[in-house]
């Protein structure tokens, strides 16, 4: 990857070198670009930037929906800063991402290794796959049903082994780390799957030396693979962190929020506040301090993770 | 998900608004008008549909589009369609948004329509048509159906137990010691080794059918949980109709929930753990519990997974220390969006809807009981062809022994402050007093 793009440079230096040949080639390249880019930039332009400017606005007004926005300036920012909903909401989500992102990484990392070691099997590849294509809410529903207290598979195998029921998603210290392991089951397989795909594209040659030099697995894993495999991995970290603390669609159809305000994720409180309670305008406020949020910790990561270069080139 | 629903349905608008064929807004063609007509009842589609077509014949120019959408997408249709000018003609309305909607005049006031037809309010059930006046004393719906609250329960377990039908039906109860009702449900309860809640030996951590289901912890209205009780108890939610004041700080209140999580303790109910998780209807009919309270739009439901070892039957809910029973009646009625382009041709279809023409069609579903009394009559009757006995819902009725569902301003505010608090109470981490400081918060709401 990083080797393509050191060449992109060049290229364009070449073509500046020998203009009256390549221009038109150019042009019309320029056009084609741009033909292909104008879908995805309306799209980018009708449902990320307008949205996002429109919100930044609403988060400084008092809005219902049904009536025309008001501006209060801060009003909203103050409000959040002293509501103990949105610190909490704030805590139970980074709880979430904790496990979800943690369990996550370190399983499908060893997927990864195990798959590209001692499998080729298309088969073994599907079937790790297969959690993602299920709908986020089946899975949800699915695993809220097996965890049933009463009625649910996971209870009575427990019970029958005399270990106990345990209220998975009814016990406040339980129920969001329940929810961020059902969604690793899901996305484990994906995970897997794009790490894998970096563990093919680091060179075999560099196993074989390895095991010339008569590296037992743990070092072969320590030494090459986890050094090679660290721009993948960051790519993998930022984009599950920033989808992780997004979390919803379980909570919505689980826990709502409960029990308590045991799972009242910051984008679930987001939701409630704008389309139950009708505060549209909080609820912007609330979703553009999660946008910094985001932005933050994304750039905080690309930086310590060092996610544009590789120890390839070294 | 309901995000992504409905940025789908935003997407999936697009083409629509742009042909032009978008059904919600009503249209006019070569052959009169089109009204659009929302409900989210799935169960009562066929019946609206009937009277739709019955509406046509009666008034060739004027054809309705009947449309019903999940509850929570419902709400989100009909929010987002008073903002983006795309809206039902005419919808289905609760109560829980109807201050909502009338403070911030989305629906039409039917006060001149009323007169001009001369349309009598009379023929509802008592109460009804003024749950639908506006803090501005106007009329905004007309009653299409009511609901009232009893207790669901297997009649195998209440037999094995040796409670009658009579017995059940005769139930009393008090905060104190939970009188007969109390002693009935800890009877019903039963643990692993067969031994009743009321018995020596009873091992309350191992519950194998409980006295009473818990359905969550009733959030600020209890409408099917508790509100049965506290009613009885001499508490009313708020200072009346459009009040101002929420009342979660009166000890008659809090009394009554403290008595109901003692029920928790005492092992005659779940947990609110244990009963996280697959709904009450399903947890009855499998022999989980004995007793639930419950509403009346539940019914076919819960007989419909009648069973071999589900027995379904209802019982009124139990008197209290008022010396009377209590049950909240809700009432829907219909109402007309503010930005129809036809709201003369929507009154004729409310109208119509309010009728007992339409009304008698819904009574033959056997699905919900029609607000006009004799509808009421006819719906009663449907429901026992099916040999369902509903009289533990009507006798509230009959009896006057409803309260109204309150309405106020801030609704969605107040569910949205009590709920996490009576969870934790319900979760044995808070006592009820807890409540005291929530209906401050609440009680400024108003200010």
């Amino acid at each position: 990857m990083v080797v393509t793009a050191l060449k992109e440079p060049a290229a364009s230096l070449a073509t500046r070198r020998t203009p009256r040949v390549k221009t038109g080639r150019r042009d019309s390249q320029t056009r084609a670009a741009i033909l292909f880019l104008v879908p995805a930039s309306i799209g980018f332009l009708a449902f990320f930037a307008w949205p996002t400017l429109r919100g930044l606005y609403l988060s400084f007004t008092d809005y219902n929906l049904l009536r025309d926005p008001t501006f209060i300036g801060l009003d909203n920012y103050l409000a959040i800063a002293g509501d103990p909903v949105f610190w909490n909401s704030l805590k139970v989500t980074l709880e979430y991402v904790v496990i979800n992102v943690g369990v996550q990484t370190v399983a499908a990392l060893a997927l990864a290794v195990l798959m590209q070691r001692f499998t080729r099997s298309m088969v073994v590849r599907g079937v790790i796959m297969l959690p993602y294509l299920i709908a986020n809410v089946i899975v949800a529903l699915v695993w809220f049903w097996l965890a049933d207290y009463n009625l649910g598979l996971i209870n009575a195998t427990l019970d029958t082994m005399g270990l106990g029921k345990i209220g998975f998603f009814g016990n406040e210290d339980l129920a969001m780390g329940t929810i961020a392991l059902v969604n690793v089951w899901r996305h484990l397989g994906y995970t897997a799957l794009l790490l894998f795909a970096g563990l093919q594209a680091i060179p075999r040659d560099v196993y074989e030396a390895a095991e010339v030099d008569g590296a037992g697995e743990w070092r072969v894993f320590r030494s090459v693979t986890l050094p090679l495999l660290r721009p993948v991995l960051a790519f993998v970290l930022v984009v599950t962190v920033v989808g992780s603390f997004q979390i919803f669609d379980t909570i919505a159809v689980t826990t709502g929020g409960g029990p308590v305000d045991a799972t009242r994720a910051i984008n679930y409180y987001i939701y409630q506040r704008a389309f139950e309670r009708l505060d549209f305008g909080y609820a912007s406020a609330l979703a553009v301090i999660l946008m910094i949020l985001l932005a933050a910790i994304a750039l905080v990561q690309n930086k310590l993770l060092r996610a544009n270069e590789s120890d390839l080139e070294r | 998900m309901k995000k992504n629903r409905l940025a789908i349905l935003t997407l999936a608008a697009i083409p629509l608004v742009l042909t032009g064929c978008s059904a919600p807004a009503g249209s006019d063609s070569a052959d009169g008008t089109t009204l659009s007509y929302g409900l989210w009842d799935a169960n009562q589609l066929p019946a609206y549909e009937q009277c739709a077509a019955d509406f046509h014949e009666a008034n060739p120019t004027i054809t309705v589009d009947v449309e019903q959408l999940g509850w929570d997408d419902y709400w989100n249709k009909i929010n987002t369609g008073f903002v983006s000018g795309e809206n039902f003609d005419v919808f289905t309305g609760h109560l829980a948004n109807f201050p909502e909607f009338m403070l911030n005049e989305q629906i039409l006031p039917l006060d001149d329509y009323i007169k001009a037809d001369g349309v009598d309010l009379s023929i509802y059930q008592a109460g009804l048509a003024d749950l639908w006046k506006g803090s501005d004393d106007k009329q905004y719906g007309l009653p299409k159906d009511f609901d009232t609250v009893a207790l669901f329960y297997n009649k195998q377990f209440t037999d094995a137990a040796g409670l009658t039908a009579e017995q059940l039906g005769a139930l009393t109860w008090n905060p104190e010691d939970g009188g007969s009702y109390e002693a009935a449900i800890a009877h019903l309860t039963v643990d692993k080794n067969g031994v009743r809640g009321d018995e020596p030996g009873f091992d309350k951590s191992n519950v194998e059918t409980y006295g009473l289901w818990m359905e969550n912890s009733g959030g600020a209205d209890g409408q099917t949980q508790w509100a049965y009780l506290t009613q009885t108890n001499g508490w009313t939610q708020t200072n009346g109709a459009w009040g101002d004041e929420y009342n979660f700080d009166d000890p008659a209140f809090q009394d009554t929930i403290d008595w109901w999580y003692s029920l928790v303790e005492k092992g005659y109910m779940p947990t609110f753990e244990a009963q996280t998780g697959i709904g009450w209807a399903d947890q009855l009919s499998a022999g989980k519990a004995a007793l639930v309270g419950n509403g009346s739009w539940m019914t076919g439901a819960v007989f419909g997974s009648a069973s071999d070892t589900f027995t379904p039957a209802i019982a009124p809910t139990p008197v209290g220390p008022s010396g009377e029973r209590a049950s909240m009646l809700n009432g829907l009625a219909d109402n007309i969006w503010a930005g129809t382009d036809h709201p003369d041709e929507s009154w004729e279809w409310v109208k119509y809807l309010g009728s007992s023409a339409c009304q008698d069609v819904v009574a033959e579903a056997a699905v919900v009981f029609p607000a006009i009394t004799t509808a009421t009559d006819a719906a009663v009757e449907a429901f026992a062809a099916k040999d369902i006995d509903v009289s533990p819902f009507i006798m509230q009725v009959d009896d006057d022994t409803t309260f109204l569902y309150s309405i106020t301003d801030h609704r969605s505010d107040v569910l949205a402050l009590v709920t996490p608090v009576m969870e934790s109470i319900m979760s044995g981490k808070s006592p009820a007093s807890a409540l005291t400081p929530v209906n401050e918060e609440i009680n400024a709401l108003f200010k």
